[in-house]
C-alpha cells in the first residue's frame, strides 16, 4: 500500500515537472500533424475552414450552426453558476458603501452617496487595521517557519537512510489523519503550560502570536513534510554527489543545491500554507481568547463582529470589513491564479 | 564524514520532530485519556471514570442530533458538490467544439471565477453568508421577495430550512476548487480515447459515462475522502453563520460545535473529549470505507 502510494507520487510530481512542456509539445505537434490527418470521413465540414481572413461574425455563426443547442445551454448554466459567486461578493462591496439606513430600506438599492466612512470606521473603530496587521504577522512568520522545518525534515527522510527513519516519517504522515478537533482541549492546555514555562513562556503561551505561529508550524507539518519528501525523491541525485565530491558540506549541499532544484514544490506548499494558515479560524478561536483582543487575527475578528453583534452593531462598518478581508485576496488570486489553483490542487493529486 | 553525516540527520530533524511531538502528538495522546476522565472546570482534580462518559454520550440527544446532521452531510456534500463540479468540468473540457472534445469558449475565465470562493477563509464566507441570507428588507435574497410582496424565507430561523443553508454555503465554496481539480485530471485523458469514441458513434454523454468517469475515477475517489472529511468538520460555517451556533433548536449543529461548546463554554473537557474520540473514529472510519467501496481496478492510461 504505501509502495503503491509512493510510486503514484513520485509520478505525480514528475509528471507535474514535465507536464507544462510536454503539453506544450503535444499542442503543437496535434497543430502541426494530427488534427487534419485524424479526421474522421464522414465528417469532414463542407464549408472549407475558415481562412484568418474571414470576419468574427462569420466564424462565430459558423460555429454556431456546429454546436447547436447543447451549447447555449452549457453556457446558460456556466453563467449562472458565474453569477451565483459574483453575486454575494459583488453585493457585499454594494452594501459597504451604504448607510446603515441604506441598508435596512432595500438589499438593492444603489447607496445616494459613497459612505467611504464605513471603510474608516472598520479599519479603525472595529480594529480591522489590527486584526490584519496580526495575520500578516503571524502568517508570515509561520509559514517562513513551516517551510524551512518542513523542507529540512522531509529533505532528511526522504534522501538519508538511517535507523527510524521510516518511523518518524509515518508519525508525520499520521498527523494528516486526525481531525482537529480531537485536540482542541488538550492543545489549549498544552500552550497553557508552555506559557508557564520561565523567560519564554510569556512570548509562546496562551493568547500570544509566538503561540500561535508555533501551534500553526506544527500542524503544517505533516502535509509539508509529506508533499516534499515525495518530491525530494524525485530530484536527481548526480548534482548533489558531485557536490559532495568537491567538499561541500550536507548543510550547504542541502540549501544551495537542493533547495533551489525542489523549487516548483516549494511554491506549491508555501502557497498552499500561506492560504491556509490565514484562512484559519478554529485555532485562534482557542488559542487566542477574548481578554487578548489586541492580538486576533482577520478571520476571528470579523466573525466575532458578527456573532456578538445586537441591536447596536454597525452593519455598514460589517461590510466594509468583509470587503476590506475578500479584496485583497482578490488581487492576490488575481496575480498568481494560476499558480494558487496549481498549489492548492497539487495536495489532491497526490 | 559519517560524523558530520548523523549530527546533520539530527540537527536536521530535533526541531521539527520536538514541536510535532509537544503541539501535535502529546495532544492526541492525552485526548483518548481526557476522555475516560470527569475533567470539569479549569482547575478541578480530574479522575479517572473511563467509559463514563462514552456512555453519558448514548443518551445525550443533542449530540446524536449533531451525528445526524454530520452524516447527512457526509453524504450530500460529496454528492452534490462532485456532481455539479464534474458537470461544469466536462463543460469546460469537452463542452464545445466540433467533436466535443474541445472545451467551450472562455473555459479558463469560468475555472478563474469558480475557483475564487476557495480562496476566501471559511469563517468570511460564514458572515458573508449570514448577511446574505438575512430575513429582513436587508437580505440579499429576501429584500427582493419582501419587495415582490412575497413572504421571506427563514434560511437561517426555520429549523426545517437552516441546515440546507448550511449545506448550500458549503457546496458553494467546495465547486470552484473540484471543477479545477477535475478539469485537470480530463486534460490529462488522451485525445485519441475520444476521438475513438466518437469514430464509434458515442454522442457527449455516453462519451462521459463510458470515458471521462471511469479514466477519472482516482480523482473522483480523492475528492470523495476530502469532501467527506470537510462535511466532517463544517465547524466554522454552522459556528458563525447560522443562529444560536448550531441553532435555532440544534437544527445545524455538528460534532465539532459540540465540542467546542462543551470544552470552551460548559468547560467540560472529559467530555468533549469523548465526543472527540467518537468523531476520530468516525473520520477513519469514512476513510477505510470510502477506500474500500471506491476500490476499482486502475486504469492506466
Amino acid at each position: 500500500m504505501d509502495k503503491v502510494s509512493d510510486r503514484t507520487t513520485r509520478r505525480g510530481a514528475r509528471r507535474g515537472a514535465h507536464r507544462a512542456s510536454r503539453q506544450g509539445l503535444r499542442r503543437a505537434f496535434d497543430r502541426a500533424f494530427r488534427r487534419p490527418a485524424h479526421r474522421p470521413e464522414g465528417q469532414v465540414p463542407r464549408r472549407p475552414e475558415p481562412s484568418p481572413r474571414l470576419s468574427r461574425t462569420a466564424v462565430r455563426r459558423e460555429r454556431k450552426v456546429r454546436l447547436g443547442p447543447l451549447s447555449h445551454l452549457s453556457h446558460a448554466a456556466l453563467v449562472i453558476w458565474t453569477i451565483l459567486v459574483v453575486v454575494p461578493l459583488a453585493w457585499t462591496f454594494l452594501a459597504s458603501f451604504k448607510s446603515e439606513d441604506e441598508i435596512f430600506s432595500g438589499a438593492w438599492t444603489m447607496p445616494a452617496a459613497p459612505r467611504f466612512d464605513n471603510w474608516a470606521r472598520a479599519w479603525d473603530q472595529a480594529h480591522v487595521g489590527q486584526y490584519f496587521l496580526n495575520s500578516v504577522i503571524v502568517v508570515a512568520f509561520s509559514t517562513f517557519g513551516t517551510m524551512l522545518l518542513g523542507s529540512m525534515a522531509a529533505y532528511v527522510l526522504a534522501r538519508y537512510r538511517f535507523r527510524g527513519n521510516r518511523a518518524i516519517y509515518l508519525l508525520f504522515v499520521s498527523g494528516l489523519a486526525f481531525p482537529v478537533y480531537l485536540a482542541l482541549t488538550p492543545l489549549f492546555f498544552v500552550v497553557q503550560n508552555i506559557g508557564n514555562i520561565p523567560v519564554i513562556g510569556p512570548f509562546l503561551g496562551l493568547n500570544t502570536h509566538g503561540g500561535l505561529i508555533l501551534v500553526y508550524i506544527a500542524y503544517s507539518l505533516p502535509f509539508t513534510v509529506f508533499f516534499l519528501a515525495a518530491f525530494f525523491r524525485t530530484l536527481p541525485t548526480a548534482v548533489a554527489e558531485a557536490a559532495f565530491v568537491d567538499g561541500a558540506s550536507h548543510t550547504r549541499v542541502f540549501f544551495q543545491i537542493m533547495l533551489p532544484m525542489a523549487r516548483p514544490g516549494i511554491v506549491s506548499v508555501t502557497i498552499f500554507n500561506v492560504l491556509g494558515q490565514w484562512n484559519q479560524y478554529q485555532l485562534p478561536l482557542v488559542l487566542l481568547s477574548g481578554e487578548a483582543r489586541d492580538k486576533w487575527v482577520l478571520t476571528q475578528g470579523i466573525a466575532s463582529i458578527s456573532t456578538s453583534a445586537g441591536y447596536d452593531a454597525d452593519w455598514s462598518a460589517l461590510f466594509a470589513a468583509l470587503s476590506m478581508a475578500i479584496l485583497p485576496m482578490l488581487i492576490i488570486y488575481s496575480v498568481f491564479q494560476r499558480q494558487i489553483q496549481a498549489g492548492l490542487t497539487a495536495g489532491a493529486v497526490k | 564524514m559519517t560524523h558530520g553525516r548523523t549530527r546533520f540527520i539530527a540537527g536536521f530533524l530535533v526541531i521539527p520532530v520536538l514541536l510535532y511531538l509537544v503541539y501535535v502528538i502529546s495532544p492526541y495522546a492525552q485526548a483518548f485519556y481526557i476522555a475516560m476522565t470527569n475533567w470539569r472546570g479549569v482547575n478541578a482534580n480530574p479522575e479517572f471514570v473511563g467509559l463514563e462518559n462514552f456512555r453519558r454520550l448514548l443518551d445525550d440527544s443533542v449530540f446524536w442530533t449533531a451525528v445526524g446532521h454530520n452524516l447527512l452531510l457526509l453524504i450530500l456534500l460529496p454528492l452534490g458538490t462532485i456532481s455539479i463540479a464534474l458537470f461544469f468540468a466536462y463543460l469546460l473540457n469537452a463542452g464545445g467544439g466540433r467533436r466535443g472534445v474541445d472545451g467551450v469558449r472562455g473555459s479558463g475565465f469560468y475555472r478563474v471565477v469558480f475557483f475564487f470562493p476557495q480562496v476566501l477563509a471559511v469563517a468570511i464566507i460564514a458572515v458573508l453568508f449570514q448577511q446574505v441570507f438575512r430575513p429582513d428588507r436587508g437580505g440579499m435574497l429576501n429584500g427582493p421577495l419582501t419587495a415582490l410582496g412575497l413572504e421571506p424565507i427563514g434560511f437561517l430561523s426555520d429549523p426545517r430550512i437552516a441546515l440546507w443553508s448550511v449545506l448550500g454555503v458549503l457546496i458553494w465554496q467546495a465547486v470552484g476548487f473540484y471543477v479545477v481539480l477535475f478539469s485537470a485530471g480530463m486534460a490529462s485523458i488522451p485525445q485519441e480515447l475520444y476521438e475513438a469514441a466518437q469514430i464509434d458513434g458515442a454522442g457527449r454523454v455516453p462519451m462521459f459515462f463510458r470515458v471521462t468517469l471511469p479514466l477519472l475515477w482516482d480523482t473522483v475517489q480523492v475528492g470523495w475522502i476530502y469532501l467527506g472529511i470537510a462535511a466532517l468538520d463544517a465547524f466554522a460555517v454552522v459556528w458563525v453563520m447560522t443562529a444560536e451556533q448550531g441553532g435555532p433548536d440544534h437544527s445545524t449543529t455538528v460534532i465539532a460545535a459540540e465540542i467546542y461548546r462543551n470544552a470552551f463554554d460548559y468547560f467540560k473537557f472529559g467530555y468533549a473529549s469523548a465526543m472527540g474520540v467518537v468523531l476520530f473514529f468516525f473520520t477513519i472510519a469514512f476513510a477505510a470505507l470510502a477506500m474500500r467501496l471506491s476500490r476499482r481496478e486502475r486504469i492506466e492510461f
